[in-house]
């Protein structure tokens, strides 16, 4: 197909109008994470989330005899896994006295590879479940799995997170910054802190189809660390990942469904990690060009 | 009304019978403090002494294990939240956080915003102001890592100022700034206490505490001796604070 004729093809459309919205998303909400210094919290998530997944997906066969690959189904799954990981990570910390990124690699050590091997199983299993190849497209991600009724799942779930953040913007940006001080004020830490491990959820989740559950996490934190280095404003920094999150998600989508069998994640991983590096050279003031013109850093 | 505390004409913050526990050991222990209506309060002792613990615990910010403690206005009400002004330590936040000088201190005024609400003029005016009081406002602008130490501290405090709290609760103000910030500091300090608000702030240096506090709180775990400055803080009573002759300090 030409150009123009992928532009025009529906399949095309629904593929990439879905990665712009999970890329925009995804980067809005990865700020609070990246200012919080949570990237492997989020990286948890995404990976314990394969458990959720394989699971909804063999229990929905059992009880109804069928196969679904819908995100109404698969989605739920994956944000119970990614809760309920991050959960046991706080059980296990404050039981063992284990440092929090202990705690958190022993957590996805446990829910990826339970989730690896029930997946294997499943494929392996006989008489065969129909559908079931489908479920490696969780790994990469194959955005041109994707159909309406996906678009729909990731606008309303999108939505609904964006509409938390705004909510709760003061407060959220208040807590991150300086939480002694919020608490010292009246905020109640523990709501906050679960309003903004809920953003980081759902921003892991609404994106697993497309980006997969190995590199999920960098369409959250890579558009933020990007947008940091370009402006001094928490405002300005959230718009400005959106716009770097969706663009990045939608070429990659594109070009994923263009090549048909290429996984998705890693296209956009790719495009979303040039630009972050492009950012962190050129930028104004915080990038090394601009830096090494003033003389903050020597070549040797 | 407490008994434990004491008249709210004189006394402004009390602690009775407070424990802390941090772990398995006690940062606090059994500490019943009584802290004077106006004038300034130095809380003094060794490092791990719990004096930003007690703060903290003033404040709510950390689990008592046993005991209690209260500030109060006045007429005996219970002051909480945005009513006291609280300072911590400058350390404690990520000054490469995308935000200005502005921005900080307009976070004084967020306890009384609803979901939903964003600043407007009034939280800008009341900024700005704090912003004047402390000497910032050529700075408002600025994003906050690219202030020194002392202009940092500067921005804690308006941004403590903003909502005019009676009472100030302060963790080491003066940790890493020169002499000559200190004393421009110090002097901002002096202001709202003259002013008629009561100042609690912990503090490192011994050798000042004469000239800075009206009344000292002396702490290490329990609570040493506390009073004016001029019956309290000599040369025994340091000795049981910090284990060593410090003598020569009270000379």
């Amino acid at each position: 197909m030409s150009f123009l004729e992928l532009i025009g093809d529906h399949t095309v459309q629904v593929v990439v109008l879905g990665s712009m919205m999970v890329g925009a998303v995804s980067g809005a909400l990865g700020c609070f994470a990246y200012l919080r210094g949570q990237s492997l919290v989020g990286d948890v998530v995404s990976h314990s989330a394969l458990l959720g997944i394989v699971l909804a997906f063999w229990l929905f066969y059992l009880v109804t005899g069928q196969s679904s690959r819908s995100l109404l189904l698969l989605m739920p799954g994956a944000l119970i896994a990614g809760l309920a990981s991050l959960m046991l990570t706080r059980k296990l910390g404050t039981a063992s006295r284990l440092k929090e990124d202990a705690s958190l690699g022993v957590m996805l050590a446990i829910f990826f590879g339970t989730g690896m091997m029930l997946l294997r199983y499943l494929q392996r299993s006989r008489p065969p479940i129909p559908g079931r190849a489908g479920l490696d497209q969780y790994l990469f991600g194959m955005a041109a799995a994707m159909n309406t009724a996906d678009i729909w799942m990731i606008g309303v779930v999108g939505t609904a997170s964006i509409m938390l953040m705004m909510l709760a913007w003061s407060r959220l940006k208040i807590i991150t910054f300086d939480p002694q001080f919020a608490m010292g004020m009246g905020l109640r830490a523990n709501l906050h802190e679960v309003i903004l491990l809920t953003l980081v959820v759902l921003g892991i989740i609404i994106g697993l189809q497309i980006a997969g559950v190995v590199l999920m996490v960098s369409l959250l934190v890579a558009p933020a660390a990007a947008a940091r280095q370009w402006t001094h404003s928490l405002g300005k920094m959230v718009w400005l990942a959106t716009a770097i999150g969706g663009v990045s998600a939608a070429m990659g989508g594109f070009i994923s469904a263009a090549g048909k069998s290429l996984p998705t994640g890693p296209v956009i991983v790719l495009i979303v990690t040039a630009i972050f590096l492009g950012s962190l050279i050129v930028a104004p003031r915080r990038g090394l060009l601009s830096r090494w013109r003033q003389g903050d850093i020597h070549v040797t | 009304m407490n008994d434990w505390m004491g008249d709210p004409g004189d006394v402004v913050i009390g602690s009775n019978h407070l424990t802390v526990v941090y772990g398995a050991e006690p940062a606090l222990w059994n500490v019943s403090v009584s802290i004077p209506r106006r004038g300034i309060t130095g809380v003094i002792g060794p490092n791990g002494a719990g004096k930003s613990t007690l703060i903290k615990a003033i404040l709510g910010i950390v689990p008592k294990a046993a005991g209690e403690c209260r500030v109060q206005d006045d007429s005996g009400t219970q002051l909480m939240g945005d009513a006291i002004g609280y300072v911590p330590q400058r350390s404690t936040v990520d000054w490469d956080f995308p935000t200005s000088v502005f921005d900080v201190v307009m976070m004084g005024t967020y306890g009384r915003l609803r979901w939903f609400q964003r600043p407007g003029k009034l939280q800008r005016q009341q900024t700005a102001d704090a912003l004047d009081f402390v000497g910032l406002s050529d700075l408002a602008g600025r994003q906050i890592g690219e202030l020194s130490g002392g202009q940092q501290q500067r921005v804690f405090l308006a941004r403590a100022f903003v909502q005019h709290p009676s009472v100030y609760l302060m963790d080491e103000p003066f940790a890493g700034v020169d002499a000559k910030t200190e004393r421009n500091l110090f002097q901002i300090l002096r202001r709202i206490a003259d002013d008629g608000a009561t100042i609690v702030m912990v503090h490192h240096d011994l050798m000042r505490v004469h000239d800075y506090f009206d009344n000292v709180v002396l702490l290490n775990r329990r609570l040493i001796d506390q009073g004016p400055t001029k019956t309290i803080f000599n040369s025994d009573n340091l000795e049981s604070c910090y284990g060593v002759d410090a003598g020569f300090l009270t000379a």
